[in-house]
């Protein structure tokens, strides 16, 4: 296979022990014992993964199931609780980033799915997110119709703004905040989104009732309140800050407070 | 068959508005009565699926990941072009057309490409509106960069996260419509088979890939944007999920499927570690920008330290041989630049399968003048994700490169209004052939996908509505819906009982070889024509000792994998098949029997046409048809770099 060159990081092979977890939808679930040999240092851990269940269906047995797709850290597809971090034990990548050479020899890895009351599991690994999907369909977006935008460059947007935007915007939707709190608390992801979204002056017109409707949309999905722990920003692959959440909190404080006065004041004409 | 293009007369510049005042439109009253398929929601499908639902349609939307923000059009990363001329360099819709003509070295439909240069600046303007982060000059407006192929600086770009930003845009908007109730979104949905009912595409049968569920759909209409089929040769840069197959058997229904053998090498890959790689990592054209690419002089130096190859020892082979554009020769002419240093024993890297397949791009030269901390603004992400693979550095030494497959130029046949030969079959995105004829230019297949989704697809699929009118829509318990759930459902058990003891990703293994080595960056008549009974041999093996754990009726990954790799198996000899008779060189196809002085030779008198090819049945071979290309403006030239 690979000859090693003296220049280049040297590569190696790990004996591992795995505990994986399985379960069908719906059913309760427990943790299935493999050992796997021969896996190179310079495999990625979703390529170890692959391994495993190539073994699996050359002895007839069904695979472990589990999301991935782009395996280079943007899709946000892939999710696995690895020795009980979610995307492993590397701070800022995914799972599907994680090489082997951060392993040692005769190891054993516990492989999980996300944990987290909005998040059921589907099968094995695989967890469902929708609840992600509802925030951003209750306002995660700007209102632009294909057709009705106004010319770009009309609208200078400072590059600090821009940049800070562009920080919040890289969020790719993996869960990993939400699995890592106790809480089960989607915080970082909404802050993200409306950290992204609010800054921008083309978001401005939208501000309140987007971020309302948001924290009302996590609300309902099940996802638990924020106590300020932390682990979300520890375990965010992107580099997602807990400054998204100061930024969520005081949007929210502003639109509440707005729509305090405005309900209680002029009557308002249209509704929204 | 006569492949009608359906392109407007009069002059290029004109004939997209002259076309669209012709289109008919669908009165906004009845929109909702109109049951609209898309299948995909990559940037072509999210674009078309919210604009429909803007428009006021009854949009179901289907992707098989878990969320339609996952499409891989989230893995762009260097960015998208637009005719903006912002940074006052001679750019105009017309330089954009022609440099996107010559660089798929015309075997495009001019008339195509020309309303997409032309579309191009309303797309910036769309994504900035939805808020799309893109890079922007301390003025505060908008930043552009030079790519690959051009010599002015028309790309907009967000970091090295272009597409992940356009494609959350696109997001933005079709959760927009989701939320509004006027677009359904089913992710975890594959489709597995169209439906025709009385010659037009009326409905598709997808399967649950949840529950197993595998069921039938009607519609008024199919758009499908399902992407590329670069994973036909295993290792690309596409995701795992990206597969043919819902092109595939839109072809077998009859759709033609055009220039399939028009795939793209990028020169700019991280090389391959060892057997148990599942894909290859891509790092963007625009490092090429900052870097100089080489390989030692002498073979005898490929195992050394390139620090000690003295500066004398070294070749700078695309700026020795291509002195104009050097290290931004377009994609093709840079990857078989590459491949060839290769050949001749010179690659660089650890031995993988007895042979050094790397080049050097090397960054020193540029942090020398600019300073570690200017390169790192402009690629450290791209500098840490190739740290995080490989386990080096490449501000200290020369990250190690090699070509990979990148993007399929070839797809469904589709005409000016992205219908392809089956009425009511629309086809957008990667998916489809029309634009970048042999070969793609970087930072255009973003615009092409938002194009089409944004700016092409709403007019022309109304225009179809508008034609079939109300009493268009079957009932899914016709019996052509149920004949097809049959057929799919044989399928599907077919692959659950056979009792082998092959898993799909060794033959996906095998396949991508067999199409790596014949059909991928020099292609032979003895190859091709060997490859061709590999791939059918390989097929044989593959029906008797395939085997698929599970039961279907759950999550079935190997199920999923094994359907895919099926349709590969019989696409594969496809792209074969029209290698093999596309007796010239141009753009990513090269054929080493056709060049001069190692570079393409077209042969515009027998090959300046589109090959489109119909299914002809399980035994009988493909019939292959022609559309002529007509260049009314541009000039066919030999496409020269040098
Ligand atoms: C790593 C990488 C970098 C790139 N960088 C650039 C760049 O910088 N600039 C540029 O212009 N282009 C770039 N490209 C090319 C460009 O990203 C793609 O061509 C483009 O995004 C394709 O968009 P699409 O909408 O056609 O397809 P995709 O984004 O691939 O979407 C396909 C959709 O179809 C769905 N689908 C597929 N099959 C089925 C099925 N059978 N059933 C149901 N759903 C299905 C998927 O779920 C998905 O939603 C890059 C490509 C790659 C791989
Ligand atoms: S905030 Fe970070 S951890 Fe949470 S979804 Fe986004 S990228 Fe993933
Ligand atoms: S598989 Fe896409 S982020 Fe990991």
């Amino acid at each position: 296979m690979v000859k090693d060159n003296h220049s280049h990081s040297a590569e190696h092979v790990l004996n591992l022990r795995l505990r994986v977890w399985r379960q069908r939808r719906g059913q309760p679930g427990a943790f299935e014992e493999h050992a796997l040999q021969g896996v190179s240092t310079s495999a990625s851990f979703l390529e170890m993964m692959d391994m495993l269940n190539e073994k699996l269906v050359r002895d007839g047995k069904e695979p472990f199931a589990f999301d991935h797709d782009c395996r280079e850290g943007i899709c946000g597809m892939c999710s696995m609780t690895i020795n009980g971090m979610p995307h492993g034990p590397l701070p800022g990548v995914t799972t599907c980033q994680l090489h082997m050479r951060n392993f040692r020899d005769g190891e054993t890895i516990t492989v999980e799915p996300w944990r987290a009351r909005a998040f059921p599991v589907l099968r094995d690994l695989m967890v469902d997110r929708s609840g992600f999907d509802k925030v951003i369909q209750s306002g995660g977006f700007i209102s632009i119709r294909a057709g009705s935008a106004p010319e770009a460059n009309a609208t200078p947007v400072p590059k600090d703004v821009s940049d800070a935007a562009m920080d919040a915007a890289e969020c790719i939707g993996c869960g990993a905040c939400v699995a890592s709190c106790k809480n089960g608390s989607a915080m970082l992801f909404v802050g993200a989104k409306v950290t992204h979204l609010n800054l921008l002056p083309q978001g401005q017109p939208e501000r309140d009732r987007r971020v309302l409707a948001m924290v009302r949309t996590m609300d309902d999905a099940g996802f638990g309140n924020c106590t300020n722990q932390g682990e979300c920003q520890a375990h965010c692959p992107k580099g997602i800050t807990l400054d998204v959440i100061s930024h969520l909190n005081r949007d929210y404080l502003g639109a509440r407070v707005k729509a305090f006065f405005s309900s209680t004041g002029k009557v308002r004409r249209g509704g929204d | 068959m006569n492949l009608d293009s359906k392109i407007a007369s009069g002059p290029l510049s004109t004939k997209w508005d002259a076309h669209k005042a012709k289109l008919r439109l669908v009165n906004p009253a009845n929109r909702r009565k109109y049951h609209i398929i898309v299948v995909g929601s990559g940037l072509a499908g999210a674009a078309a699926a919210s604009s429909l639902g803007e428009q006021g349609y009854d949009v179901s939307c289907f992707c098989y990941q878990d969320s339609p923000r996952r499409a891989h059009s989230i893995a762009a990363q260097g960015g998208i072009n637009a005719a903006k001329n912002y940074q006052n360099d001679g750019d105009s819709v017309r330089r954009l057309f022609q440099d996107t003509i010559k660089g798929g070295d015309y075997r495009a439909r001019e008339a195509n490409v020309y309303r997409l240069a032309q579309l191009s600046t309303a797309i910036i303007d769309q994504c900035v509106a939805q808020g799309v982060p893109f890079a922007r000059e301390y003025g505060g407006l908008l930043a552009n960069r030079s790519f690959g192929g051009a010599q002015v600086s028309r790309t907009f770009y967000a970091r090295g996260q272009t597409g992940q930003q356009l494609l959350l845009g696109a997001y933005s908007s079709l959760s927009r419509q989701i939320g509004a109730g006027t677009v359904k979104m089913y992710p975890r949905h594959e489709m597995l088979d169209l439906v025709l009912v009385g010659g037009h595409a009326k409905g598709i049968v997808t399967r649950n890939l949840v529950t197993g569920e595998v069921r039938t759909w009607s519609a008024d209409c199919v758009v499908l944007c399902t992407g590329g089929y670069g994973n036909v040769f295993y290792l690309s840069t596409n995701a795992q999920g990206c597969n043919v197959s819902a092109t595939y058997r839109s072809y077998r229904r009859g759709a033609l499927f055009a220039n399939p053998c028009y795939t793209q090498i990028h020169p700019t890959c991280i090389p391959v570690h060892g057997d148990d790689q599942s894909k290859l990592t891509l790092m963007s054209e625009s490092l090429r920008n900052d870097g100089r690419v080489w390989v030692p002089k002498n073979t005898a130096d490929s195992g050394k330290d390139p620090a000690q190859v003295a500066e004398t020892d070294r070749d700078y082979f695309l700026e020795r041989k291509y002195p104009s554009y050097g290290n931004l020769a377009p994609r093709d002419i840079a990857s078989r630049a590459a491949k060839e240093a290769c050949d001749e024993g010179r690659g660089v890297g650890p031995e993988v399968g007895g042979r050094r397949l790397g080049v050097y791009l090397d960054f020193s030269a540029s942090i020398q003048r600019l300073g570690e901390s200017v390169v790192r603004e402009r690629y450290g992400n791209l500098f840490d994700m190739y740290e995080n693979i490989t386990g080096e550095n490449a501000y200290r030494r020369p990250m190690r490169i090699y070509p990979a497959v990148h993007y399929t130029m070839g797809g469904l046949w589709v005409d000016y209004n992205l219908q392809s030969n089956i009425p009511g079959l629309f086809v957008g995105g990667e998916a489809n052939f029309s634009d970048h004829g042999a070969n793609r230019l970087g930072a255009s297949a973003l615009m092409q996908g938002l194009a089409d989704g944004y700016f092409v697809l709403p007019y022309t699929v109304a225009d179809y509505l508008a034609g079939v009118g109300l009493s268009g829509r079957p009932s899914v318990e016709g019996v052509e819906y149920r004949d097809v759930l049959a057929q799919v459902n044989d399928r599907v058990n077919r692959l659950l009982k056979n009792q082998g003891k092959q898993t799909a990703r060794s033959y996906h293994k095998q396949l991508g070889k067999i199409i790596w080595d014949e059909c991928g960056m020099a292609r032979t008549r003895a190859g091709l024509t060997k490859a061709i009974s590999d791939i059918r041999g390989l097929r044989e093996d593959f029906w008797k000792n395939i085997s698929v754990p599970g039961t279907g009726l759950d999550v079935t990954p190997e199920l999923e994998r094994a359907g895919r790799v099926a349709d590969f198996l019989e696409f594969g000899e496809l792209m074969c098949r029209d290698a093999l008779i596309r007796e010239e060189s141009c753009g990513g196809h090269f054929r080493t029997e056709y060049q001069v002085d190692g570079e393409a030779k077209r042969d515009d008198a027998r090959f300046a046409h589109v090959a489109a090819w119909q299914w002809a049945g399980e035994t009988a071979e493909p019939i292959r048809h022609e559309e002529a290309l007509v260049y009314e403006e541009a000039q066919l030239s030999t496409r020269s770099y040098k």
